[in-house]
């Protein structure tokens, strides 16, 4: 099916938002997507990565790697002329064995002309770009921990079978999942840098809007993609401002203390709370062009950035999202 | 569509018809119920496209293609084959048994869904609502048939795909189809993209150029009626004030009875039309005021291959459906047989390891299967209303631990007439905080029919390779037989056949006896069943909770 336009997708401000700031700086970490079937969570994650500019690899590397990688890692990569690829989108899919996932031993070499070899995994495809996981939260939780441990060093280590391999694996890890469908370990939820809910839209208009928008695309994608391109390319370019951008963005004092006291009024655990509160509010300020990280951007991440580190204590029916609503209300009035 | 309803076959036929225009875009079929009928409507579709059959056990190689090992290491060079992914490429999978379909093949038949690789019919022979395919799949196909009540027993024609196409659905249309969606809880967008192609697909097959009335309402029918969760409000839908959008255009160039009514009438119709078609079984559990379960919760961990735990060392087996090569294993195996397999060969001396495919060894892990607590609560008023408090805080407690012991928490709660299933196997405690929530109290207390239930998901969940445990929390004092009538003596009776029944079956099981009093119903209920007997007259939820980690065994 073709791709779905990023900027024709109606309403989910929230995740376009986060998966933007995502785009702009990775090192935010992962982008957790709670919601139910069918309320465009993969569509947008596709979306973003169809429209991040090709990356240039060497084109016989595996892991799609840059000039750099291959100095890094010169053993790994296959080497060959600079060619653009685009920004690869890998789909785990439910149920993929830790074998699939970070590589394995070369079978056929192995068995035909006795050489140890190292077959690539998912993860060393999905280097430079995005590792989407559906119901991340049926997912066996030893991968899980290895997927995030992944996607926070950037390499992945294989120490198995005789194998010694090490490999760039850089990517923006995206899962989704449905709650009511059983839960990630609090552990691992807040590895994630981001978590956002999207719920399906309830008013007739919007859902008018989305039905129309995809039959529309379903019938002649090519036009569709025409139709939407210029709005799409303004998105690439504020990425790519934001990208430049960000290295010039520190945030001041004043913003710190805020983050802070945030973190210290909603009762986040953990210092991670406030590293990644910090980074998505100066990933934000970059992609709107703002001079500086002020308030108004910590406040728009502060949902995105804390709701899935907040104690949870089992008889309170407040959600996540109010109580630091709440506190962004106290606080900041 | 009201009156004395036609058999569910006319409308699968109808849905068939539908789906055979345009395979991947409707991603499908899930016909449900095993019938002759059935069998007649998938041969009818195997004649309008190309179809194959996928074993449910299939495997990853099989499924996307690879390296076939066995042939590879007797030709003594690598061959490909191709998956039956790619073999099914712009056709039809039929899936048997979808309703046990392994959950990392749904996986990858849900991508190639989105990938619009293929087309899917999922033959659901399941018989309890629960037992039903994977959601991920039910999700992305747009036609749900019931054809378990269907009574038809003839062959099907399809007839031929229509030739012209219908003009996209007017805003009006796809507000009344949204409209319907809402009225009767659906949340998933899909399904309303469903509808609308499904109407045009109906206006082509009509040979309209314009989807009219009926198009709309068979879509209705065919798509999102049997996906309601709940029951249209009684009043008309709440209008929501459609700022009418550049009123209605297109008026009357079709004739009389295709007619397009206004935008508030179509609403309500098509409501209606929806409502009226809504599949007896379904209707039932909406109208007794529960969520249907259909396959939404049938994602659970189902099922670990062999995969970790405890290793246990190698067997002679292929390296598929994720079982991992034992190198040095298959090494040892191999390297006996050297000389011998050189010189068959005449291969030069130095040639590497001449493997042959019985030489693979696989490694294997012994794993404990997951276990499933079972609560079966005594609701009833003489259990008191605090018991009941107790019983949840330690269903909490267990659900905290959940992800610790990998265990699963579900409670059936017996009072009054019923014995209701509040909450399946699950480790959500978002569901089970819900769930919790609404559990009633009073009544009295049909001890027969909670100890059978509870049985029966015993059962059900052994049969999904987990391990349950029963608890039950009672007083003991039984005043309702099995089928829920009054009179101590036959309640007595039956509840000591239901005990006796959990006993044959050989269930983990404790009771806790909650009465004020504990005493001798108690004990001997206990020992009906070969449980362990825990009297704790005054308890609270943690007391409880340690009470039963102490009492029940480690998973086997």
């Amino acid at each position: 099916m073709a791709r779905f336009p990023f900027s024709a997708i109606v309403g989910q401000d929230e995740m376009k938002q986060a998966l933007l700031i995502a785009a702009v700086d990775p090192s935010v970490g992962g982008v957790m997507v709670f919601g139910d079937r069918g309320t465009g969570k993969s569509t947008a994650a596709r979306a973003l990565a169809g429209l991040l500019p090709p990356i240039t690899a060497h084109q016989n590397c595996a892991y799609g790697g840059s000039k750099e990688d291959a100095e890094r890692y010169p053993d790994v990569c296959g080497g060959g002329p600079l060619r653009k690829r685009p920004v690869p989108f890998v789909d785990l899919p439910l149920g993929a064995t830790e074998d699939r996932v970070i590589g394995s031993l070369d079978l056929e070499r192995a068995l035909r002309s006795g050489e140890k070899g190292f077959e690539p995994g998912l993860l060393a495809k999905a280097h430079r770009g995005f590792l989407y996981i559906d119901e991340i939260n049926l997912l066996e939780d030893h991968l899980v921990d290895l997927l995030l441990d992944v996607a926070a060093s950037g390499e992945n280590v294989v120490e198995r079978e005789g194998l010694s391999v090490r490999h760039p694996a850089r990517f923006v890890l995206i899962g989704s999942g449905n709650p009511e469908e059983g839960e990630l370990r609090p552990q691992l939820l807040d590895r994630f840098g981001l978590s956002v809910e999207v719920r399906t839209p309830t008013d007739i208009e919007t859902r008018v809007e989305i039905m129309r928008l995809v039959a529309a695309n379903e019938r002649d994608p090519q036009a569709f993609a025409a139709k939407w391109a210029g709005e799409d390319e303004k998105i690439l370019k504020q990425i790519a401002r934001g990208k430049k951008r960000l290295e010039k963005l520190e945030p001041g004092e004043d913003v710190l203390t805020d983050a802070a006291h945030l973190c210290l009024a909603v009762g986040a655990d953990g210092l991670r709370g406030e590293l990644t509160l910090m980074r998505a509010a100066r990933a934000l300020a970059a992609l709107k062009g703002a001079k500086a990280v002020r308030r108004e951007h910590l406040i728009a991440v502060a949902p995105s950035a804390l709701r899935h580190r907040l104690r949870r204590d089992v008889l309170d029916e407040t959600g996540s999202t109010v109580r630091i609503t709440r506190a962004i209300d106290e606080l900041f009035g | 569509m009201s009156g004395s309803a036609p058999d569910p076959l006319h409308d699968a036929i109808r849905a068939a018809q539908l789906f055979i225009q345009n395979p991947t875009l409707f991603g499908g079929m899930v016909l449900r119920g095993a019938s002759p009928a059935r069998d007649a409507l998938v041969a009818a579709i195997g004649e309008a496209l190309p179809t194959r059959r996928l074993p449910g056990h299939v495997d990853d190689e099989r499924l996307l293609g690879g390296i076939d090992i066995a042939a590879s290491l007797a030709a003594g060079k690598p061959i490909e084959t191709a998956g039956l992914l790619a073999e099914a490429q712009g056709g039809v999978l039929v899936v048997p048994m979808a309703e046990r379909l392994d959950e990392a093949v749904a996986g990858r038949l849900a991508q190639a869904l989105d990938d619009r690789r293929v087309a899917l019919v999922l033959l659901d022979d399941g018989i309890e609502p629960e037992d039903a395919p994977p959601a991920a799949l039910t999700e992305r196909l747009a036609f749900l048939c019931d054809l378990s009540q269907s009574r038809e027993w003839r062959g099907v024609e399809l007839g031929a795909k229509a030739s012209g196409e219908a003009a996209p659905l007017s805003d009006d249309a796809l507000g009344a189809i949204a409209t319907t969606g809402a009225a009767l809880g659906v949340p998933s967008l899909r399904p309303l993209i469903h509808a609308a192609e499904a109407a045009r697909a109906h206006a082509a097959l009509e040979g309209r150029k314009e989807v009219a009335k009926p198009d709309l309402e068979a879509a209705a029918r065919l798509v999102i009626a049997p996906r309601a969760t709940q029951l249209p409000p009684q009043e008309p839908p709440p209008e929501e004030e459609q700022e009418p959008p550049p009123p209605p255009p297109e008026s009357s160039d079709t004739p009389d009875d295709t007619d397009m009514p206004s935008p508030e009438q179509l609403e309500e119709m098509l409501v209606e039309a929806a409502a009226a078609s809504i599949p007896r079984d379904l209707l039932e559990q909406l109208v007794n005021g529960k969520t249907p379960k259909r396959g939404a919760s049938g994602t659970g961990q189902k099922r670990k291959a062999g995969l970790r735990g405890k290793p246990l060392g190698a067997r002679a087996g292929m390296p598929r459906g994720g079982a991992r090569l034992a190198l040095i294993d298959t090494l040892r195996a191999a390297v006996p047989w050297q000389g011998v397999r050189r010189r068959e060969r005449d291969a030069d001396p130095d040639a590497p390891i001449l493997m042959r495919k019985e030489d693979l060894r696989i490694r294997r892990y012994e794993e404990k299967a997951a276990r499933v607590t079972i609560f079966a609560v005594d609701a009833s008023g003489s259990a008191a209303a605090a018991r009941l408090a107790e019983a949840k805080g330690a269903v909490e407690l267990m659900l905290a631990q959940a992800y610790v012991t990998r265990s699963e928490v579900a409670l059936i709660a017996f009072r009054g007439e019923n014995a209701d299933l509040l909450l399946p196997p699950t480790r959500s405690l978002t569901r089970a905080r819900r769930a919790l929530a609404e559990l009633p109290g009073g009544g009295g207390t049909p001890l027969a029919m909670g100890l059978n239930a509870a049985r029966e998901l015993a059962r059900s969940v052994t049969g999904k390779g987990r391990t349950p445990s029963l608890i039950v929390l009672t007083d003991g004092r039984a005043n309702l037989d099995a089928g829920g009538q009054p009179g101590r003596k036959q309640a007595g009776e039956d509840a000591e056949v239901a005990a006796k029944a959990i006993a044959r079956e050989g269930y983990d099981a404790l009771v806790v006896d909650i009465s004020a009093r504990p005493g001798r119903e108690g004990q001997e209920l206990a020992a009906n069943m070969q449980a362990r007997y825990l009297a704790l007259p005054r308890a609270d939820a943690k007391a409880l909770h340690s009470a039963i980690s102490t009492n029940m065994r480690e998973p086997a």
